[in-house]
């Protein structure tokens, strides 16, 4: 599969990695929204919602699809930036003093941070939802993540971990989602201000909308 | 001025280079960047030594041949000027100046301060040019060319491909040189009909080459001396997008 991928042009390369990662943007909104019921105190919303994520047949679909993103958006990374660094074998002596927005050069750093995240998050809810790991379940054997989520975010140091990584998603999509439209040549001086500014409100809006739940719960319940 | 100069010396392509030191005093705030390097050269040739290499030739920023990376930033600590149109004005006295050759796999180091920037020629040859038969010219109002158009391939056709671009890239990335190639041709005319050929043949030339990817931290326009705008490399992504898309 490497190699194949290796085989594709720099901007081919580029182009996959950036509808994957529009996917991606697409999809935490979804699971932001979902998310958020947690906040509600019946916790018949959040089940629900994951009852239906869990069972309905066009979701299950799109989970394979969705693991199939995140493995390609990832593996690509890595390969781009591989070759990146290959294409300079000697290094400057005075390090680069261009002025760059600040967290782009550093997309690497921060998507390997948040692939740490996805993995421990990936234990804790799909491994259990699999009866890889234990974890609360209701009376008829299926998951209670409204509880699995209660009890993690229980843990001050979870909380506060959630937090930090969550901070860092938001710094990896800060520079994601105008670099994915500058990728499908859609950056053009007319809606690059427009896309810039629409990509910030996200990289703060949504980070924030997931770091509203554990605060609300070592806060206020 | 008084200065420390720390100039990369490198007998050739295959010698091991280093960091070598020296001190110039009373250059004048005026001098340009080569005239501090030419008095540099002078004294060494005084002393039997071997001047310092570097590229250079209109000394006027316009053809393009000045390479110096020279305190982090390629063309030095001035915004849109190559390296020759760089005075000593923007140091300080008792500064001390790095001076390296660009550093890029495509752009293997000569000698000192010279690169060899033979990929970027090759990439030409793969489609920056249009066919046109040869004989007597057109009436030149026989294909109209929006103005806009014409400014904007016009602002592209200013890329002097000094390769500071790839000089300023993390990634050693020729994204900036070789979209300004293919816009200047894809926004007029007689640019379309070899067009899809063109950004395809050239991208994979770009890619053969060994240079890295764009990761989007612009640092490429930031330091290009003619201000090329990152926008030509959304418009090379999507030619590139359409003409793999529909390419027979």
């Amino acid at each position: 599969m490497s190699a194949s991928l290796l085989r594709f042009s720099s901007i081919t390369k580029k182009i996959w990695m950036a509808l994957l990662g529009i996917f991606l943007l697409i999809f935490l909104v979804v699971h932001l929204s979902i998310n958020l019921c947690l906040l509600k105190s019946d916790p018949t919303w959040f089940n629900d919602a994951a009852r239906f994520m869990g069972t309905n047949y066009v979701v299950k679909t799109f989970e394979v699809v969705l693991f199939a993103g995140f493995i390609f958006h990832i593996l690509l990374g890595i390969i781009l930036q591989v070759q990146n660094w290959m294409s300079r074998p000697v290094r400057y002596a005075v390090n680069n003093k261009s002025t760059t927005p600040f967290l782009s050069k550093y997309m690497i750093w921060t998507g390997g941070i948040v692939f740490i995240f996805l993995a421990i998050h990936l234990v804790n809810f799909w491994a259990m939802k699999l009866g890889w790991v234990g974890g609360p379940r209701f009376a008829d054997g299926e998951p209670n993540f409204y509880q699995k989520a209660i009890d993690l975010f229980s843990i001050p140091a979870y909380s506060l971990f959630y937090i930090v990584l969550i901070i860092v998603l938001g710094f990896h999509l800060n520079h994601a989602f105008q670099a994915a439209f500058q990728t499908l040549g859609l950056n053009f001086t007319k809606y690059s201000k427009c896309i810039e500014r629409f990509g910030m409100v996200y990289s703060i809006v949504v980070p924030l909308g997931f770091i509203i739940i554990p605060i609300y719960f070592l806060l206020i319940r | 001025m008084n200065l420390t100069l720390k100039i990369w010396r490198q007998k050739d392509a295959k010698s091991k280079g280093k960091f070598v030191i020296y001190k110039l005093d009373n250059i004048s705030p005026n001098c340009s960047f080569l005239e501090m390097l030419d008095i540099l050269n002078e004294s060494l040739i005084r002393k039997n030594e071997e001047p310092v290499v570097f590229d250079h030739d209109c000394r006027e920023g316009i053809c393009g041949m000045c390479s110096l990376y020279i305190n982090g930033r390629p063309h030095g600590p001035d915004d849109a000027v190559t390296a020759c149109q760089l005075h000593m004005r923007k140091f300080k006295d008792g500064d001390t100046i790095t001076v390296e050759p660009w550093r890029a796999k495509p752009f293997p180091v000569i000698k000192d301060l010279m690169v060899d920037r033979t990929a970027f020629d090759r990439i030409i040859q793969e489609g920056g040019y249009i066919s046109v038969n040869t004989g007597g010219a057109m009436e030149a109002n026989h294909i109209l060319i929006p103005k806009p158009a014409a400014e904007l391939s016009m602002d592209a056709a200013a890329c002097i491909g000094c390769g500071a671009c790839v000089a300023a890239c993390k990634n050693a990335s020729a994204m900036l040189f070789v979209s300004a190639k293919v816009s200047q041709f894809a926004l007029l005319p007689q640019g379309r009909p070899e067009a899809k050929e063109r950004v395809m043949k050239m991208v994979k030339m770009m890619d053969d080459l060994g240079f890295g990817n764009c990761t989007n931290t612009y640092a490429c326009e930031a330091e290009c001396p003619k201000s090329i705008s990152r926008s030509n490399i959304a418009r090379m992504n999507l030619e590139f997008i359409c003409a793999k898309a529909s390419w027979e």
